[in-house]
């Protein structure tokens, strides 16, 4: 199979027996041969200059013209031995300082010696990759984010974890990695089904996909309710009953969000979540439809093998649901692209006290948004500051300390600085900030009903004006 | 209770965090018959705690109470005594995903210090995997040896007193990382080397100072370790906080009134509630960087055997 990687195209046939982190170089008929251990050629860069006083951008420089250079690679000479021409006819290259030599010689030997290194898939490799190259499908959740969560999470072989996440399924992976196939995973998805593009990736064994459960997000409100039984389960061809039910249970879950609220808040507040959710529900619609039109065709195709993977994913979905309304999960992740709070508020119930929780979000496009908006009413740059930051993790945090049932709430970010650690050249590199996203985490308590929620109420209460006033110019933005 | 295992109820002899609010919790070595003292009053081991579930709200002598949480390797590293200086969270958690831990993996370490990291990593590579610890204080590996067992992870670890610059791991081919938060980890590198599967592993040095830094790479490079990569990771909290600005007076009564009005005829902007132009301020919830943050822990460098 043919596969292209930075303008390179290869075979993979040629790196099959060899043990991971095995260097290969492109040759030119798209195979790969192992590369070996080559000693510098550092032949006459002893000869050096001490400063750039004299060399002139004249353009000159480089005697071989761009032809002579595509010709050398048609000839299919090693990159290697281009360089070193590239070295040979470049008039400043022995005035350069030494250093400014080695940076030239790198800059070229990246460009013209076309070596690729195999390694074995992990979370570091991968939520590194995903970040660099496709940000925007793991809502641009930075890899030391990534690690945060799975700390703060106390992730580990034989807990029950739920996660909820719209990361192309790399935080699944992440947590099915740090799990080692002990315990359980219960997948929250909404939609038509759980995306794991990226799990798979991973490589895990057969045995780590036993325990691993699905949940559809639209039926938690049913599933809490206690309403939610196998009889409003698809057992037609579920196209389109799926339809109607998403939406049925994006508003059974509304509604369950509404009565939760309401238990320890006023009806008005809860009115806002409303309205925040659906916006979000047009989006998922959008999106669903889209996605439930593809799954039309293929299943007009494959007809029967669709009703027997049906009554399969039934089977799962039941035990999916038994392992939930045992109410005692040892832990909580979320990072996608809704609104935190109702998801946290909700799935929140799923858990048992004492264990921790961890919600990420990234603000950036909500504070885009709000700015824009309040520039086109022409306020003042006042009211962008008020809304600049931490939208959703900010309500989600006062949400949950109307909750209760939850302490050591914490709101934080992670800067990470990458260095250049060369003899006499140490410096940072790059600053990475903003883009990781925010984490929300804490751990959760039992949620007492007695004498001290009463006053624990009408603490609430003398709040309230203010909170209540500040949630609506939220919305607003 | 076990820092690899969830329990429900407190047992006797658990170690269970007691937290007090705001941040502020302590451990507990919960015993029949022993009081611990709080600010809140006094709580009764045998009653108050044991065959609780863990999460409950104890109330205490005075009236106050408090909430007694599971012990969890990240509560631990924020309440264990402190016998050197600690690594905290934001670096374990990094060090855990780039060194690529998971369950049975096999990881040395040096030194073991006060045991932050060592919960951490025995954490993940439970229950299959083992941690390696060298430390050649003598006291502090006795100390470190007596905790293990008390918090039911002895089976998972092997304390070693020796110094590891000298002596190394006292294991050879059997790890897939290494970690050396030592002051000269560039003497240790080549143990490091040896430690490692002969297949390859990843190995994390922190160091303080970029001098440090240099030196490790440098040797990290003669052993002939590759994807060497140096980082440093900075944790920033926000406080959660309402804030209220006061609107200057610019003396423009009337055009205000007429902003006012355009507002309440946009039906979905009701922003201007926020304003309480009455008052003349405007209130609105804000995350507030802590006034000082932890600016500096250390350099982390990463690097590959292959």
């Amino acid at each position: 199979r043919k596969i292209i990687f930075e303008k390179q195209w290869f075979y993979l046939d040629n790196a099959i027996g060899h043990i991971y982190g095995t260097t290969f170089e492109v040759t030119s008929g798209g195979n790969l041969q192992p590369k070996q251990e080559v000693e510098e050629t550092t032949t006459e860069t002893k000869e050096a200059g001490t400063d750039n006083r004299n060399i002139v951008d004249d353009g000159k420089s480089q005697k071989l013209t761009h032809d002579d250079i595509k010709a050398l690679k048609d000839k299919g000479i090693k990159g290697q031995e281009i360089v070193q021409q590239l070295i040979e006819n470049s008039t400043t290259f022995r005035d350069k300082t030494e250093f400014a030599q080695d940076k030239y010689i790198k800059k070229k030997k990246k460009k013209y010696e076309a070596v690729i290194t195999i390694v074995k898939p992990s979370t570091r490799i991968l939520s590194t990759m995903y970040y660099a190259r496709e940000p925007g499908k793991i809502n641009h959740l930075r890899y030391d984010t990534l690690a945060q969560m799975l700390t703060l999470g106390n992730i580990r072989a034989g807990s029950k974890m739920i996660v909820m996440e719209t990361c192309a399924g790399l935080v699944l992976g992440a947590v099915m990695e740090r799990m080692g196939g002990y315990g359980s995973i219960i997948q929250m998805y909404p939609g038509g089904g759980p995306v794991r593009a990226a799990t798979s990736c991973f490589g895990f064994p057969k045995p780590f996909f036993d325990n691993l459960h699905e949940f559809p997000l639209s039926k938690v409100g049913s599933l809490l309710s206690g309403t939610f039984s196998t009889e409003t389960l698809p057992s037609e061809p579920e196209d389109n009953s799926l339809v109607e039910e998403e939406s049925n249970g994006l508003t059974a879950g509304k509604q369950a969000s509404l009565q939760e609220t309401e238990e320890d808040s006023t009806t008005e507040t809860s009115m806002e979540i409303n309205e925040t959710e659906e916006q979000e529900t047009m989006d998922i619609n959008a999106e669903d439809v889209e996605f439930k039109e593809n799954k039309e065709k293929a299943n007009v195709r494959i007809f029967i093998v669709r009703e027997r993977k049906q009554r399969e994913r039934r089977k799962k979905l039941i035990e999916a649901a038994a392992l939930l309304r045992e109410k005692n999960a040892d832990g909580l992740i979320v990072a996608s692209k809704f609104h935190p709070t109702p998801l946290l508020l909700t799935l929140l119930e799923f858990v048992a006290p004492s264990r921790p929780f961890v919600v990420y979000c990234l603000y950036k496009e909500v504070s885009r948004i709000c700015c824009f908006r309040f520039y086109s009413l022409s306020l003042t740059l006042f009211c962008c500051v008020t809304c600049l930051f931490f939208k959703p993790l900010l309500e989600c945090y006062t949400k949950l300390r109307e909750r209760g049932g939850v302490i050591n709430l914490k709101l934080s970010e992670t800067w990470l600085r990458n260095y250049q650690v060369l003899p006499d050249r140490s410096h940072p590199k790059l600053t990475m900030s903003g883009g990781g996203g925010y984490l929300l985490s804490g751990i959760t308590v039992v949620l007492d009903k007695g004498k001290s929620d009463a006053s624990n109420l009408e603490a609430l209460k003398m709040e309230e004006p203010s909170s209540k006033r500040c949630k609506v110019q939220d919305l607003d933005c | 209770m076990s820092f690899v295992e969830y329990g429900d109820t407190i047992k006797d002899g658990d170690t269970a965090i007691v937290f007090l609010g705001h941040e502020s919790m302590f451990p507990v070595k919960v015993h029949h018959g022993t009081v611990t003292q709080t600010k809140y009053g006094v709580i009764r081991h045998s009653t108050d705690l044991i065959g609780k579930k863990y999460g409950s709200r104890v109330t205490c002598s005075k009236g106050g109470w408090v909430f007694i949480l599971h012990p969890t390797p990240e509560l631990w590293t924020l309440n264990l005594p402190h016998r050197t200086q600690i690594l905290y969270s934001t670096d374990i958690s990094i060090i855990t995903m780039m060194l690529e831990l998971k369950p049975g993996s096999i990881v040395c370490e040096s030194g073991t210090g006060s045991g932050s990291l060592s919960h951490a990593l025995i954490r993940t590579v439970a229950p299959t995997g083992h941690l390696y610890t060298v430390e050649f204080h003598q006291q502090r590996a006795e100390k470190a040896r007596e905790e293990f067992r008390e918090h039911g992870v002895e089976h998972l670890v092997t304390v070693t007193n020796q110094d590891v610059c000298k002596n190394g791991f006292g294991v050879s081919n059997i790890a897939d990382a290494v970690f050396l938060d030592i002051p000269s980890p560039w003497e240790a590198i080549g143990h490091a080397k040896s430690a490692l599967k002969t297949e390859g592993g990843r190995i994390c040095s922190f160091s303080p100072c970029i001098e440090q830094v240099q030196r490790t790479c440098l040797a990290m490079e003669e052993h002939g370790f590759t994807e060497i990569n140096t980082l440093e990771i900075l944790l920033r909290v926000y406080n959660v906080r309402t804030i209220s600005l006061q609107i200057p007076d610019l003396g423009k009564a009337a055009e205000d009134n007429s902003s006012t009005g355009f507002d309440n005829s946009d039906p979905s902007s009701q922003g201007s509630s926020c304003w309480n132009l009455q008052q003349g301020t405007a209130q609105f919830k804000s995350g507030v960087p802590l006034r000082e943050m932890v600016g500096h822990t250390g350099y982390l460098t990463f690097a590959t055997k292959t």
